[in-house]
């Protein structure tokens, strides 16, 4: 059931202002039919996740059951359990960045990072996923780190681009 | 009468009402089409794709328990096509399933197993290395084996039914599994152990927690008194895990086969569910007479209890504070019974049989003080017959044993929904009036969801509801709380028609359960028994008279509420 490590908002809902825009949200979408699926994109869109806290909110809110709210959260993949990175990376695992080898460049992030896919760093700095083509095949293989798009990557060239995030930090 | 479809099934006509299924309308034929995530009443999603037939008018095959028939429909159930169709779901189901099925509960008793030997299936077709899980054990009621389930969702939709939704599909693709939200345990949940899932599944994936061999063991220690008692309930159940009819009421081979199970005495727990009765009517009549808190639910339901504790912990104070029969038992057989016959307490070990998996939780409630050492089910208790080699269907007919042997028709009908009730309103109607002479309450019979009635007693109006089935619970208690719904006393047992569909009671084929209403007919044989008792009302019988007389004193007195009464404790889920 563990979920992230550190400072996170799996036991709470986070700020009062996180916590009241969730409440209006579910206040004012709850008489919609199917309106699950549009309150978890929202609600992720304010805490970047859905900590269970979150889910157990809506679950109540909208009078179902935790494990229904569970269900849809973890059939789609574009909602996430854990936590972004302030540098969320995107690897994509599309056939032609596939062909050329994106797995190894999926590898050698995570070899860097110390993280699965799917993770977050404890430092909360970066989190890895991978998607399914960002429509720049002719760049394959394509990373995406936050908005910038690196392509025709190998997996050497994977450290000092992870390096300039974490200078750009200190 | 409805608008009738004609149609042909396997070149047979029949004629149906519109808006019937494929399924529904082959039933009419007499063909049986294979289902496994449908369930009547319960489940009805065409997922499994077992019961896919050719249609007329269709492109390809389609799912007949949700496929709506039509006017001139030519149905075909067993082409080539569909037998081949079938055949690869089932292996396709076999390729991950944890094919323990010499040693499984449900061998002989699985869909999957008998569908998987008439379609002749390679159960190694697709075999492949398939990551293994462990068993889900943190609860004491209920088993959930997950390398079993084959996904059919029958559990899910069970438990949505009852208003719970403690577990659901997890993931997506050929990583759904069903589970708890956030994998959490069963008893982290919101379960409340009812196991209306373990009735429902067609495979073993959900099982009881068995307490068979502590059972075995106790009866084999020469240190231990051994002593059983049956809830209502088990006699109008047991006799189907012997292939008896569905309603059959077997209490008198029940006694004998337990008494052959070692040297053990067999009390009947009626006499408990009158010893409630007598303690409940007291409670109601003195919240009605002393502004109490109302309506008073009824608390012989450990399902029920922990919905509320859970649920709906601000209606605590509703709850009686009544012990369920089970637990009045325990309390009766370690004071009274073990002072009586010079027994120590510690030496008495005291097994139940229940229909129902969430007691085998109730006795392992602290404030309970294991007066109960163990709780079986239904099931368990046929098994442990056929284990000791007893031929159940030939034995004689047998008394339960003294001094708990005489109970009134009241205690017997606990078994069914609406049964407390009309025990309870026998007494305490005559309570408030020495002349009133209604025995039968037949307003709060039946299986109808929900009922309600109100009865004029000496000038007095009761206003009473019956609901089982935990979702009817669940409506109930949102019309008290938005103040639509006013009563006085109120009966909930969390699963549907009440004991005699529990959670531990026998678990019967599709097609018997697809065909009949196991509900109804489980509850005629415990009217019948009690409308053939001489004594009806629970403060008719002796025992009850003896045991007041030379222990209690008194229902509700001191020693009652010490032994007979018990407290809940608010444990808000999600």
């Amino acid at each position: 059931m563990k979920q992230c490590e550190g400072a996170c908002a799996c036991e709470t809902l986070g700020t009062p202002e996180q916590e009241a825009q969730l409440k209006a949200l579910i206040e004012e979408s709850k008489s919609t039919p199917g309106c699950l699926m549009h309150i978890l994109q929202e609600a992720q869109g304010i805490y970047g996740y859905l900590p269970m806290q979150v889910q157990k909110t809506i679950a109540e809110g909208l009078g179902i059951s935790l494990s229904e709210v569970y269900g849809v959260a973890t059939f789609y993949s574009q909602f996430s359990l854990t936590p972004k990175g302030k540098h969320p990376i995107s690897v994509c695992l599309g056939t032609a960045c596939y062909v050329k080898g994106s797995d190894k460049i999926l590898e050698a992030v995570e070899t860097q990072l110390g993280i699965k896919c799917g993770e977050c760093t404890p430092d909360g700095l970066f989190s890895i996923d991978s998607c399914r083509c960002v429509g720049a095949c002719g760049l394959a293989p394509v990373m995406m780190i936050g908005e910038e798009v690196y392509g025709k990557l190998t997996p050497d060239k994977v450290k000092g681009i992870l390096d300039s995030y974490k200078e750009a930090t200190k | 009468m409805a608008d009738m479809i004609n149609l042909k099934i396997n070149n047979i006509p029949v004629s149906v009402p519109a808006g019937s299924t494929i399924l529904d309308a082959a039933r009419v034929a007499h063909i049986e089409i294979p289902t496994l995530c449908y369930l009547k009443d319960v489940a009805c999603v065409g997922s499994c794709r077992m019961c896919l037939v050719e249609a007329t008018g269709a492109r390809g095959l389609v799912a007949a328990c949700v496929y709506p028939v039509s006017e001139g429909m030519e149905v075909q159930t067993n082409t080539e096509k569909c037998r081949k169709s079938r055949k690869t779901s089932l292996e396709l189901m076999l390729s991950k399933h944890k094919k323990e099925c010499l040693a499984c509960e449900r061998a002989g008793n699985c869909e999957l197993q008998r569908l998987s030997v008439e379609y002749n299936c390679d159960p190694n077709r697709f075999e492949q290395d398939t990551e293994r899980h462990p068993l889900d054990l943190s609860a004491p009621y209920v088993v959930r084996d997950r390398d079993k389930c084959i996904n059919c969702n029958r559990c899910v939709a069970a438990c949505k039914k009852q208003a719970v939704g403690a577990i659901g599909p997890i993931g997506r693709g050929y990583a759904v599994h069903i589970g708890s939200a956030f994998e959490m345990s069963l008893m982290e949940s919101v379960c409340v152990g009812c196991g209306q899932c373990i009735v429902a599944c067609p495979v073993g994936a959900l099982k009881e927690r068995t307490t068979v061999d502590e059972v075995w063991a106790a009866i084999g220690d020469p240190s231990k008194k051994v002593v059983f008692f049956t809830a209502p309930s088990v006699r109008a159940t047991l006799g189907e895990a012997f292939e008896q009819p569905v309603g059959t009421n077997v209490e008198g081979k029940m006694v004998a086969a337990i008494r052959r199970l070692g040297n053990v005495e067999v009390f009947n727990m009626d006499i408990t569910a009158d010893l409630t009765i007598m303690e409940e009517a007291a409670e109601l009549l003195n919240r009605i007479q002393n502004g109490g808190v109302l309506p008073m639910f009824t608390s012989c339901c450990p399902a029920w209890v922990k919905f509320v504790e859970q649920k709906h912990p601000e209606m605590i104070p509703h709850l009686s504070t009544c012990k369920s029969p089970q637990e009045m038992f325990g309390g009766l057989l370690k004071t009274y019974y073990c002072e009586k016959h010079g027994i120590d307490p510690k030496d008495l070990y005291v097994v139940s049989v229940i229909p129902c998996t969430a007691k085998k939780y109730e006795c392992k409630r602290p404030e309970m003080n294991g007066e109960v050492d163990a709780a079986i089910t239904t099931r368990e208790l046929a098994r442990m017959i056929k284990t000791a080699g007893i031929k159940f269907n030939d034995l004689p007919e047998e008394s339960f044993d003294d001094p708990f042997a005489t109970c009134s028709g009241g205690g017997t009908i606990f078994g069914a929904t609406g049964g407390v009730m009309e025990a309870a309103l026998r007494v305490a109607a005559k309570t408030l009036d020495g002349d009133f002479e209604v025995i039968d309450f037949p307003e709060v019979r039946g299986t109808t969801p929900i009922k309600e009635a109100t009865y004029n007693v000496a000038g007095k109006t009761i206003r009473v509801a019956v609901a089982s089935g935990l979702s009817n619970a669940e409506e109930i208690l949102k019309g008290i709380k938005d103040g639509t719904r006013n009563y006085d006393f109120v009966e909930i047992m969390a699963c549907p028609g009440g004991c005699v569909n529990g959670g531990g009671q026998p678990t019967l084929p599709d097609s018997i359960r697809n065909s009949l209403d196991l509900k109804d007919l489980r509850a005629q044989a415990l009217y019948s028994s009690d409308s053939n008792n001489e004594l009806r009302r629970s403060s008719d019988s002796p025992v009850i008279e003896t045991i007041y007389g030379e222990y209690f004193g008194a229902p509700n007195g001191e020693k009652a509420h010490k032994i007979l009464h018990t407290h809940y404790k608010a444990d808000p889920r999600v």
